[in-house]
């Protein structure tokens, strides 16, 4: 199997290339790369995401073609893709980290700064947060509800199709924390931060 | 509910583990790579590595042990002394840090600070504080690991660096730090109480009983310490035990 973390030039992805790297070897063969021919003939992608909603977007359209491909992938296809953090909140139409800025469109909803009700939740919120699984999900099979996952966002997706929510954690409000719609996978926690149970997040979507 | 974090700081000179008294005395134990597993097996939240080198000559060894660490721990690693350009940020992030910690740069240049957020994002941007109390409820800034005096006060510069992009203060009080009697509890209280990004509280710590103080008392989000868990009085486990049977929230 072939799987492929797009390298976009999104800011610091070393700590997810380490992590699929523990979990893949031996028995699947990583790329990371944006290349657009590899990233089409790949069997799953992995989009991660650090700075900002608007950086990420820019740095993702400044590749010709890529986002293309990526939709050819997804949505086309419907080979799996798991996004990480701002890769998770690009799915949706719209954000507003920066300025506002249109997402690929995936899911439909938006991008916000999350609500830490004037100042009494610190942000970014940051840290070690347990998950409240919302339906069954491919990517937290043997996991178990209420584990740990590691955090570090200021801004939340809000899917207006609430069916799709596979994860929620419990902070200044319930934010959303995972999604699974097909064969579309997010993440708003860092499951390359995440310690072991981490590692199974990124097992389970290998073994898709 | 978010859980309070406890981080144990390895302070590595010329690519071995040494814990400064006061950041003179120093002692030497250990591998840093194999300390920094032992902590990420036996459930640290994060781990930080203060590099207290402060050489150029010497910044490939960080970053060699940064590489090791970085492909056998899977929690967030924090990397800081002597980070001073973009340069060097983006030489420790490619090689497996999460984090980076600025400190003297930032008090030289708070710029610094806001393009090295806007580039990286302020996720991976800690601002360390190194604080001195200076009279009744007033602290000023110290860099070089203590020894120079800026004249800054230390809550208008926490209140400045949060604006210009940081993600969190690692909060250091240079009068308990290596004193083993806890946490300027005052200081992290006028600091947390300034600003609303996280406080990682550092400098002091002798008990289980200071890193409660440090996060019911003073308002940290997270907890750091360096002595007492690297020569074994306690384990990681028995802080997070003895916090969750205080009622403070941890991730066991």
């Amino acid at each position: 199997m072939n799987v492929t973390i797009v390298d976009y030039q999104s800011g610091n992805i070393s700590s997810v290339i380490n992590s699929f790297a523990e979990v893949a070897k031996g028995k699947v063969n990583l790329e990371v790369t944006s290349d657009i021919k590899k990233i089409k003939f790949s069997d799953k992608i992995v989009l991660p995401g650090q700075g900002s909603f608007k950086s990420c977007v820019d740095s993702l359209n400044k590749i010709s073609g890529l986002v293309d491909t990526l939709k050819d992938f997804a949505i086309t296809n419907k080979k799996p893709l798991l996004g990480i953090c701002v890769g998770l909140q690009m799915f949706a139409d719209i954000g507003y980290e920066e300025a506002e800025t249109k997402g690929l469109g995936w899911i439909p909803g938006k991008v916000s700064r999350i609500d830490n009700q004037k100042g009494k939740f610190k942000l970014p919120h940051i840290g070690w947060n347990e998950i409240e699984i919302q339906k069954e999900s491919k990517i937290f099979k043997d996991i178990k509800n209420k584990s740990h996952m590691y955090f570090v966002h200021s801004y939340e997706f809000i899917p207006e199709d609430k069916s799709v929510i596979s994860a929620i954690t419990n902070y200044s409000s319930k934010i959303v924390c995972s999604v699974e719609k097909d064969n579309l996978f997010g993440t708003q926690f860092h499951p390359e931060k995440s310690d072991k149970i981490g590692l199974k997040v990124i097992d389970n979507f290998l073994k898709l | 509910m978010l859980k309070n974090r406890i981080i144990p700081c390895l302070d590595v000179k010329n690519g071995r583990v040494v814990k400064g008294i006061n950041f003179v005395e120093l002692k030497d134990a250990g591998d840093p790579v194999e300390q920094a597993k032992i902590y990420s097996d036996g459930g640290a939240d994060e781990i930080c590595f203060l590099d207290i080198t402060a050489s150029n000559e010497n910044r490939e060894t960080i970053i060699d042990i940064v590489r090791k660490t970085a492909k056998e721990c899977f929690v967030p690693l924090t990397v800081g002394g002597g980070v001073r350009t973009i340069q060097n940020i983006t030489d420790l992030l490619l090689a497996g840090a999460d984090k980076v910690s600025i400190n003297t740069a930032a008090v030289k240049n708070v710029d610094f600070i806001k393009e090295a957020s806007k580039k990286f994002g302020s996720q991976c941007i800690v601002v360390a504080i190194d604080a001195k109390k200076v009279s009744d409820n007033k602290w000023e800034v110290f860099t070089h690991g203590g020894r120079n005096k800026t004249g800054i006060d230390a809550v208008e510069f926490a209140k400045k660096v949060e604006e210009n992009g940081a993600g969190e203060i690692l909060l250091t009080s240079m009068d308990k730090d290596g004193t083993k009697s806890g946490y300027d509890v005052d200081l992290l209280k006028i600091i947390t109480n300034n600003t609303n990004i996280p406080v990682i509280a550092s400098g002091g710590v002798g008990t289980l009983d200071h890193l409660y103080d440090g996060i019911v008392k003073g308002g940290a989000s997270a907890v750091l310490a360096a002595s007492i868990f690297h020569y074994g009085e306690y384990k990681i486990k028995d802080a997070k035990e003895y916090l969750n049977s205080k009622n403070v929230s941890v991730r066991l």
